[in-house]
């Protein structure tokens, strides 16, 4: 009996398969693994900015119920190593800039001196997490409070405290001048042949990325076998294992590294924490398990935060619109210590910073600046919606300055022949940014909606349109671009087992982007089997080769990549199996559907589960019928190593109203155009981008971190850092269009940030758009109402 | 001092003895193994830790489980009956109302206190009503149709 064609799964709205796992109570986060004899870890962290530690007692904790160990800084110096950097190269330069970077000593607890409030500098571990706090509470310290370095420019002026004496200076690393040394020129000369200029300063403020499940980390040691058992809330597994090796100097190979389902990451868990070193290391010192599991207020204090950038950018253009030089001067707000790739965001920024328009000349300047502050580090968009902001309120200036309208001055400027070079450098792979732009303009009526506009406005109403029409850095990437001692290429294993059931295993590590189904839908279609016949397997080391994780939306991208290059290879095998099978020439082999047949006469055929049986029993005919040019098995190892990085892009139009008594911003509509290359899953798809927006505005509109000038940290709860909810935001429009990249065997580009990237500017540039006619040219995010009311009442009269 | 207290749990009664100060979270989590229920802030801001306890939803986080004496709990683990998803488990599956599914048990309980207080409610109310459980990852839209497509199918 002929078997039914499977209906293709690639581009259908499929629920996913992780799902029932959590909809039920029965996902396994880490500190959900319960293990016997465990004993909680819980940190005394600092709540000065800067301050030397003159007095430190922590003998009444030691005596107090339930204590396992309590220790200092000093405790472990000598004997563990800090939290790593990764950007810093043999040489002792950032890696990719060439200039010299200064990475302070980050040890896991701090033992002279702390350096931003939440910073850890003593730990208890106790048979129980309340006695753990109890015993937290009897420790006592003195501090001699330093005045703390907050402004990340005033931070470079030579009257200023120092942070880190032994680097002169709180200049981490200075970039004088990219991306090429003749820019500097280029750009010169065009401002001076320019017949309009501009000019603005911007503040991309500080994020708390807050993902919903606190970070933690559970180890254990198995003495008999030095073997490390290590379950963290982790975003990159693979490379967090390798790190810890180094950092407490224990075998590569007797470390297994798992991060069950994770609660979210948005790049905060793209990391190896201080918590993350010490568990281990504390489970192997004292050979019980060991538990550390975050709470909100440690989390917003020494979890990364992202953005964290201030701005100079000054523009050269002409009064047709056309866009001609761009010189950007900027500062990255680093913080106290480097956390693994804190000096390299801005990078982002840099390479993007033209988005996707095509001026004649770039030049930029960057400083990265040590500050009494937890680090920054990626958070959703990691330096793209720094960049995006730029370029968009670029277009925005230089049509408020012709008087042109915002979607005709990106039309004019956009880069239209593909693989493009924009003037930073970098080969975009492919695009078609009109399109995108048409079909959000269309989607929004936007005639129509600027004709609204001129009637609220003659009403007396603040009605703004918002336009952001990005390009974003992605699917990271080939491995050159990565820093020392770290790949960005990415791993699949496909083995169609036995009984023709199919295990994919694959190097990255989703939480919450749905691999576990999006790759099952790919291996399905391939090899025609049932969805429910594949499963998809991450995020433990004891089981992938070797993998670099999640982030910078790499995960269809790259580990798309590395899973099609597998199938492929199993297919092909498939066939050799077959034509023995069939007495036939492997070349004359074809296979659809989960069918292997003999090309010139499709009756003669085996299916995938039969050849699957063959290849593990290898039950041939006897002596002489083995065939020699296969082994048995039907599993393939494959890695991705992609040619470039991939360019997602689209446009988002924001509509909102601000009511001029309170302030308030309602937003009435928001259209995202997005284009990802190839779509999976299309409910997917719209799922990130939802959330990506949600992320977007509320950096606009919400959210913001906020340190005094003594270094405090005045939003460090919930309960004073505005995370929308689900009364603050309201429907999004979302459609796309679809351009495959050429640079992975699928097509896809990356969709995780997207809409974080888009969002941001769409939301300012309406809000600024709504503030036109009070003459209101600029004002920092975020616009929570009590800022707008003031900038209203000032311009109102 | 350990205090008795004596509580009912997704239809199972359970006598405890625990520290007053031992919070109803972590006697869920910790004592009964029932790791659906979340810890995402202790402030009673983020809603994971949501449960329905005598028909209405509350923080476990911020309730002491000797609170709950006499109390009939229901937490994400006793919506599945007789091996059957509850409309409201249905509706987050079939819409993506879930991405890394760590906010997804306190909000599905909240939807759950909302459709058994309001069986029809608009969007608005909807947003209204999950206000007190915060999602990084969904904005929300795929919760909306999620709690939407369980109204409809609980109606029926």
């Amino acid at each position: 009996m002929a078997m039914a064609t499977p209906n293709r799964m690639i581009g259908q709205k499929i629920k996913r398969k992780e799902d029932p796992r959590f909809i039920t109570g029965k996902g396994k986060y880490t500190d959900d693994v319960k293990l016997p004899n465990v004993t909680y870890l819980a940190l005394l962290r600092s709540d000065r900015a800067h301050a030397r530690i003159t007095n430190l007692d922590v003998s009444a904790a030691r005596k107090a119920p339930g204590v396992v160990a309590v220790y200092t800084g000093a405790d472990l110096e000598g004997k563990v190593g800090g939290v790593p950097c990764g950007v810093q190269n043999a040489e002792g330069n950032h890696y990719s800039a060439g200039v010299k970077l200064n990475v302070p000593a980050y040890p896991l607890l701090a033992s002279k001196k702390v350096n931003f409030v939440g910073q850890p500098y003593a730990a208890v571990v106790a048979t129980d997490p309340y006695l753990a706090q109890d015993a937290i509470d009897l420790i006592e310290a003195d501090f001699e409070d330093l005045p703390a370095v907050v402004d990340p420019e005033k931070a470079i002026e030579k009257d200023s405290p120092v942070i880190h004496e032994e680097f002169g200076s709180n200049i981490a690393f200075h970039i004088p001048g990219g991306p090429t040394p003749e820019a500097k020129a280029q750009v010169d000369k065009l401002f001076a042949e320019a017949e309009m200029t501009a000019s603005f300063r911007f503040d991309n403020q500080r994020l708390i990325p807050m993902a919903m499940e606190p970070r933690a980390t559970l180890a254990d040691y198995d003495v008999g076998r030095d073997q490390l058992t290590v379950w963290s809330s982790s975003q990159i597994p693979h490379l967090a294992r390798t790190f810890l090796s180094l950092m407490i100097s224990h075998p590569e190979t007797n470390i297994r590294f798992i991060a069950p389902d994770v609660g979210g990451g948005f790049g905060s868990k793209l990391n190896l924490y201080a918590e993350e070193i010490l568990t281990p290391y504390l489970a192997k010192t004292l050979e019980r398990p060991v538990k550390y599991t975050g709470r909100r207020r440690e989390e917003f204090a020494a979890t990364i935060h992202g953005r964290g950038q201030v701005q100079y950018v000054d523009i050269a253009f002409n009064k047709d619109g056309t866009w001609l030089a761009l010189k950007l001067r900027f500062f990255s707000d680093l913080g106290a210590h480097m956390q693994l790739l804190t000096p390299s965001i801005g990078g982002f920024t840099a390479v993007m910073a033209t988005g996707c328009y095509n001026p004649q000349a770039f030049w930029f300047e960057q400083y990265g600046v040590l500050t009494n502050k937890m680090a920054t580090d990626a958070y959703r968009g990691a330096g793209r919606p720094e960049a995006t902001m730029i370029a968009e309120k670029v277009m925005d200036v230089i049509a408020r300055e012709t008087g042109l309208d915002p979607a005709e001055v990106r039309r004019k400027n956009f880069l239209r022949t593909f693989p493009a070079t924009p003037p930073t450098g970098l080969v975009y792979d492919s695009g078609d940014y009109e399109k995108a732009l048409n079909k959000a303009l269309e989607v929004s009526n936007y005639k129509q909606l600027r004709a609204e506009q001129q009637k609220a406005r003659a009403e007396g109403r603040l009605m703004g349109i918002g336009l952001c029409s990005y390009v974003e850095l992605c699917g990271v990437g080939p491995s050159w671009l990565a820093p020392p001692g770290a790949g960005f290429w990415d791993v699949s294993t496909v083995k169609v087992e036995p009984s023709g059931m199919v295990t994919v295993l694959t190097g990255i590590s989703p939480h919450g982007q749905g691999e576990e189904t999006t790759f099952a839908q790919i291996a399905a279609d391939e090899l025609g089997v049932p969805m429910d016949n594949v499963r998809v397997l991450h995020s433990d080391t004891l089981a992938v080769p070797y993998g670099n994780g999640t982030y910078g939306s790499r995960g269809m991208a790259v580990g798309g990549g590395a899973l099609s290059m597998s199938l492929g290879k199993v297919k092909e095998k498939a066939k050799k199996i077959a034509a023995h099978m069939l007495d036939a020439q492997p070349d004359g082999m074809a296979y659809e559907n989960g069918e292997i047949f003999v090309k010139a006469e499709p009756a003669r055929k085996v299916t995938i589960g039969q050849v699957a049986t063959m290849a593990y029993d290898f039950s041939w005919k006897g002596p002489g019928t083995v065939p020699t040019d296969i082994e048995p098995g039907l599993e393939e190892t494959s890695r991705f190593e992609p040619s470039n990085l991939v360019f997602p892009f689209g446009t988002h139009v924001c509509v909102l109203e601000i009511d001029k008594d309170t302030g308030q911003v309602e937003i009435q509509r928001f259209v995202a155009v997005d284009d990802c290359g190839t779509v999976i899953n299309p409910l997917i798809v719209d799922g990130q981008v939802h959330g990506g927006i949600v992320q977007g505005m509320a950096q606009t509109l919400f959210e913001g971190v906020v340190y005094d000038e003594n270094g405090q940290l005045l939003t460090g709860e919930l309960t004073e850092y505005a995370v929308p909810k689900a009364n603050m935001v309201g429907r999004f429009e979302n459609h796309h269009t679809e351009t495959p990249t050429p640079v992975n065997p699928i097509g896809a580009k990356g969709i995780g940030e997207a809409g974080t990237i888009g969002a941001t500017a769409a939301v300012f540039n309406a809000v600024l758009d709504a503030l036109q006619p009070l003459g209101i040219k600029h004002l920092d995010m975020p616009f929570k109402p009590a800022k707008l009311w003031q900038a209203i009442q000032a311009h109102s009269r | 001092m350990a205090v008795k207290f004596n509580v009912e749990i997704n239809g199972v009664r359970h006598e405890s003895e625990v520290e007053p100060r031992l919070l109803l979270v972590h006697y869920l989590r910790e004592t009964l193994g029932l790791t659906g229920t979340h810890v995402g802030c202790e402030t009673s801001m983020c809603g994971a830790c949501t449960v329905i306890l005598d028909g209405k939803a509350v923080k476990s986080c911020t309730l002491f489980a000797v609170q709950a004496d006499g109390a009939k709990i229901t937490t994400v683990e006793g919506l599945k009956q007789n091996g059957k998803y509850h409309p409201i488990q249905e509706g987050f599956w079939e819409e993506h109302g879930l991405q890394c599914g760590f906010c997804t048990p306190g909000m599905i309980m909240s939807a759950y206190d909302l459709l058994s207080r309001n069986p029809d409610p608009t969007e608005e109310e909807i947003r209204h009503g999950l206000e007190g459980n915060l999602c990084r990852c969904t904005g929300y839209q795929h919760i909306i149709n999620a709690v939407q497509s369980a109204a409809q199918k609980m109606k029926r």
